[in-house]
């Protein structure tokens, strides 16, 4: 489970990085946008577009958080949030699945 | 890209680096290449970590049967720039094009081995619905893959379901057929460090 451990340890230290690290959107703004929650608009159109449906982001949502005062670095910032979220997420939420399918040994 | 500083933003070191791989490459510097290299201390430095680790970290899989996971779970994203680019890499890695093409055309009647097509199948319904439940994960182990196997491709599921919305969202120009053929060689040498 050694390798495993890695490839788990690797991602958790991505995620921890990317919410607690320094940054310039604050550490609210990005749980925020990890989570796809409680995302004030217009940002969350960006943020719920990364996270649930990527191909249909456009420079107009862009745009829109631009206007609303965020800055190009905390775009940055946000849309790596929400991406790694959702990611983070799906991940957590299939190893959960694989611990029930195999537990009472089922399968090595 | 949507962004302007991940355009131009980069330190001159880095522009002096993007300029040295344009030249002996004789390709453009690819954006999936240059987004790591933007504050990396947020981001690329941890990211590279863990795709390295997914993608060429010790594994039962082979590094193009990760390779073709990368372009499965891209073509359900819909990610242009990722499905050519590791359609590209695995089509190098199993020196069998056709193969990969098929796989992505349909996962169903497609020359694969159960046990890769079971989890291709299952990355695919985590990919498109979010989540998966042990149901599904039984068909994958009933299918001979270890659980250890399962793990390791959700960590490359996990990898390309977050470079794949960040292509997306920054809108990673695409390359010609020859840029992802040189940057499959690139990442098949390299690997993604």
């Amino acid at each position: 489970m050694a390798d495993e451990d890695t490839k788990r340890a690797a991602l958790g230290a991505l995620v921890d990085r990317v919410l607690k690290g320094e940054g310039r959107a604050s550490a609210e703004q990005r749980a925020r946008a990890f989570s796809n929650s409680d995302v004030p608009p217009p940002l969350d159109t960006l943020i719920g577009k990364v996270a649930t449906r990527p191909a249909q982001v456009t420079h107009a949502d862009f745009d829109a958080a631009k206007a609303a005062g965020f800055s190009e670095d905390q775009l940055f910032e946000l849309v790596i949030a929400a991406a790694v979220g959702q990611s983070a997420r799906q991940y957590e939420a299939a190893l959960a699945a694989l611990a029930e399918a195999t537990a009472n040994g089922e399968a090595g | 890209m949507r962004l302007e500083i991940l355009n131009r933003g980069y330190r001159p070191g880095t522009k002096l680096l993007f300029a040295l791989i344009r030249t002996f490459s004789g390709q453009p510097v690819p954006d999936a290449a240059k987004v790591v290299f933007y504050r990396p201390d947020f981001y690329g430095a941890q990211a590279k970590k863990f795709t390295h680790e997914a993608m060429r970290g010790p594994s039962a899989w082979s590094v193009a049967d990760r390779e073709l996971m990368a372009a499965y779970v891209s073509k359900v994203n819909e990610c242009a720039f990722c499905i050519g680019a590791h359609t590209a890499t695995a089509g190098q890695a199993y020196r069998d094009g056709a193969k990969v093409q098929e796989v992505l055309a349909d996962l169903e009647s497609a020359p694969l081995e159960e046990g890769l097509r079971a989890t291709l199948r299952m990355l695919g319904k985590l990919t498109r619905e979010g989540t998966v439940n042990a149901d599904d994960m039984r068909h994958v182990v009933s299918a001979g893959v270890s659980r250890q196997q399962v793990e390791d491709a959700l960590a490359v599921c996990a990898a390309f379901n977050t470079t794949d919305r960040l292509a997306d969202a920054f809108g990673f120009e695409l390359l010609s057929p020859e840029g992802f053929e040189a940057g499959a060689k690139y990442l098949l040498k390299r690997g993604y460090r």
